[in-house]
């Protein structure tokens, strides 16, 4: 096993609103090894940010414990802060600060001195393109300007364990880009282990190589996005027909060639889900052919993490992240 | 405690950037206090100073008055960085949890020193007369009440920060009764008999009296002897709560 960079045992938060506890975090067991790169991925309201903000020292656990980069967060807080960076779900600068500025107290926060916070400063303006704005008050800055800033301030003390709660949110899709684009290069220059949380599928897909799945403050699955895919949810094969009657026969004819396929008929379109079914898809249309049931179209897709959820929890993360409440900017507790 | 002192100069000169970078922002905090004194001057009886002069009387209780007012409000710079995360990003920081606090709280004493010397250079050509020693002792008291004020207004901010408009309801429902009843505008000294009897209880009173003393150059009395203690019960009070609640912001 990798050197150890969290562990967590039975780490839980409840808060208590109107007199009611809120079960936020429920006996969270997580390791997360050196150099690894994780999310946590969960609707709104899942206990994403609480579980971020326990290992970061912001909120105390209910029970459990934490051991981040090596120090206990409840017992060494500050041994734990000095050695982790953190890009919130907010704004990390001041409003009425200038960039560049504001890099410079985040250096001398982390107890560099003046010289080495300049040097630091400038270094990062550089990597993250802010030279443009750099002498520019926070307030004048675009959303995706204030991210790229934030990313620097979190990068201030090159720390080797950084977390990012919900890091894409606002952005628009060349700035997403933009992040992911950051965050690979993180990994492979500086073998940094990251932690970020995120209710978009494709962030977590593309981004990371293990995917935490949270739900209702419980971890549900936790492994490689494909690995989740293949153990939780197969291929989709979608067929269309010009007529219902030959969407039927078809569904005898696939079932009769791939065993455990689950099928879906709607009129005249029949969906296969099943493993590996993007190497039966050709088999399967010959199939076809033979029994003479004319195929008009078809569709082979590889399954998402969204059906792995789907078939997780019976709900999509899709729908619940149209429909969940917007992320509300959240405050310490 | 050597982290402590470096720790509270980073938060300290932080705080104290925006304002060396933009001063005109301080300058413009002090229209309300130059009107005050344009128009309440005329208003006031001449017998109100010891040596006659109603400025003598009126400009020590406008420095004090200035003071109040910027300080009080400070506590909302916080509670904005509270809603936009960029306070979350220096609780997650090393930072010490009393230095969050000291090092803001001790920048009011800037804009302070800066509004004095306006209010002061201000008033000299309609015939305030300075005494130096004195003036210069008045802002170190008033230094110290400002620190403790600053502090107060921080943790009010803390308490509020779910509901920014409690912050100002209760700062707004504060000041005045505090402002007037310390003799600031108008003196209390005729006043009816618990008016006098609350404003003895206001230590903002023996603040605005030391001032008074010290401005018009009567140092060693025990007038300025109770603002001083005043001054330094209102820090530590303040300074007292605000650690305390800023420690319990992560927990
Ligand atoms: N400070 C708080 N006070 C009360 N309830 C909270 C607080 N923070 C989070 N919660 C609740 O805890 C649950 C988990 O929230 P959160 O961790 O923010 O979820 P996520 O980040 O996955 O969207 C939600 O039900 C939320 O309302
Ligand atoms: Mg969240």
């Amino acid at each position: 096993m990798t050197e150890t960079m969290i562990r967590t045992s039975g780490l839980t938060r409840h808060f208590t609103v109107k007199k009611q506890t809120v079960e936020a975090v429920r006996g969270l067991d997580l390791h997360v090894g050196k150099g690894e790169l994780v999310a946590l991925l969960g609707p709104n309201g899942a206990g994403k940010s609480t579980t971020l903000r326990m290992l970061t020292t912001l909120l105390r656990p209910t029970a459990g414990t934490a051991e981040v980069a090596g120090h206990d967060v409840t017992a060494d807080p500050r041994a734990v802060r000095s050695a982790i960076g953190y890009i919130g779900q907010g704004n990390g600068a001041g409003h009425s600060q200038r960039v560049r500025d504001e890099l410079h107290s985040q250096g001398r926060a982390y107890g560099m001195n003046a010289a080495a916070a300049r040097t630091r400063a400038a270094e990062l303006i550089g990597s993250l393109d802010l030279e443009a704005f750099a002498d520019r008050v926070v307030s004048s800055l675009s959303g995706g300007q204030r991210r790229r800033l934030d990313i620097a301030m979190g990068l201030i003390h090159a720390p080797e364990l950084l977390f990012l709660d919900e890091p894409s949110t606002g952005l628009d899709p060349q700035n997403r880009a933009n992040l992911a684009e950051h965050v690979r290069r993180l990994r492979a220059e500086h073998g940094t282990t990251m932690v970020l949380t995120t209710h978009y599928l494709e962030e977590a897909d593309q981004l990371a190589e293990r995917v935490v799945v949270i739900d209702h403050g419980r971890v549900i699955a936790d492994d490689t996005p494909e690995r989740l895919k293949s153990a939780y949810a197969g291929d989709r094969i979608t067929l269309r027909f010009d007529h219902d009657r030959d969407a039927a026969r078809a569904r005898t004819c696939v079932l009769g060639i791939a065993d455990g396929a689950v099928t879906d008929l709607t009129g005249a379109t029949l969906q296969v889900r099943l493993d590996g079914g993007a190497e039966l898809a050709p088999k399967l249309l010959r199939a076809l052919d033979d029994t003479l049931v004319p195929v008009a179209a078809v569709e082979v897709a590889r399954p998402t993490l969204d059906d792995v959820f789907l078939n997780l929890t019976g709900r999509s993360l899709r729908e619940e992240a149209a429909t969940g409440s917007e992320q509300k900017l959240e405050i310490a507790a | 405690m050597s982290t402590f002192v470096s720790d509270t100069a980073t938060v300290f000169s932080r705080e104290l950037r925006p304002v060396l970078r933009n001063p005109f922002s301080v300058i413009f905090s002090m229209l309300q206090p130059l009107v005050f004194l344009a128009l309440f001057t005329p208003l006031l009886p001449d017998v109100l100073g010891s040596d006659g002069s109603a400025l003598q009387w009126f400009v020590p209780g406008i420095v004090v008055m200035s003071c109040l007012f910027g300080t009080s409000a400070t506590g909302s710079n916080l509670l904005f960085e509270i809603q936009t995360g960029s306070h979350e990003r220096m609780l997650v920081s090393p930072l010490g949890r009393p230095s969050l606090i000291v090092g803001r709280a001790l920048k009011e004493i800037v804009p302070m020193f800066v509004q004095t010397a306006i209010i002061v250079v201000a008033t000299i050509p309609f015939g305030f007369e300075l005494h130096l020693a004195g003036a210069l002792l008045g802002l170190v008291i008033l230094a110290v009440f400002c620190v403790g004020l600053g502090a107060l207004s921080y943790t009010l901010a803390l308490a509020s920060k779910n509901q920014e408009w409690m912050f100002w309801a209760v700062q707004q429902t504060l000041i005045f009764p505090l402002l007037l009843l310390a003799g600031m505008l108008l003196p209390v000294d005729n006043g009816p008999a618990w008016l006098r009897t609350a404003a003895d209880f206001n230590p903002l009173t023996y603040v605005v009296d030391a001032e008074r003393a010290l401005f018009n150059g009567e140092i060693l009395s025990g007038t300025v002897a109770g603002g001083a203690v005043a001054a330094v019960v209102v820090a530590a009070l303040g300074l007292l709560v605000g650690t305390r609640a800023m420690r319990r912001v992560s927990a």
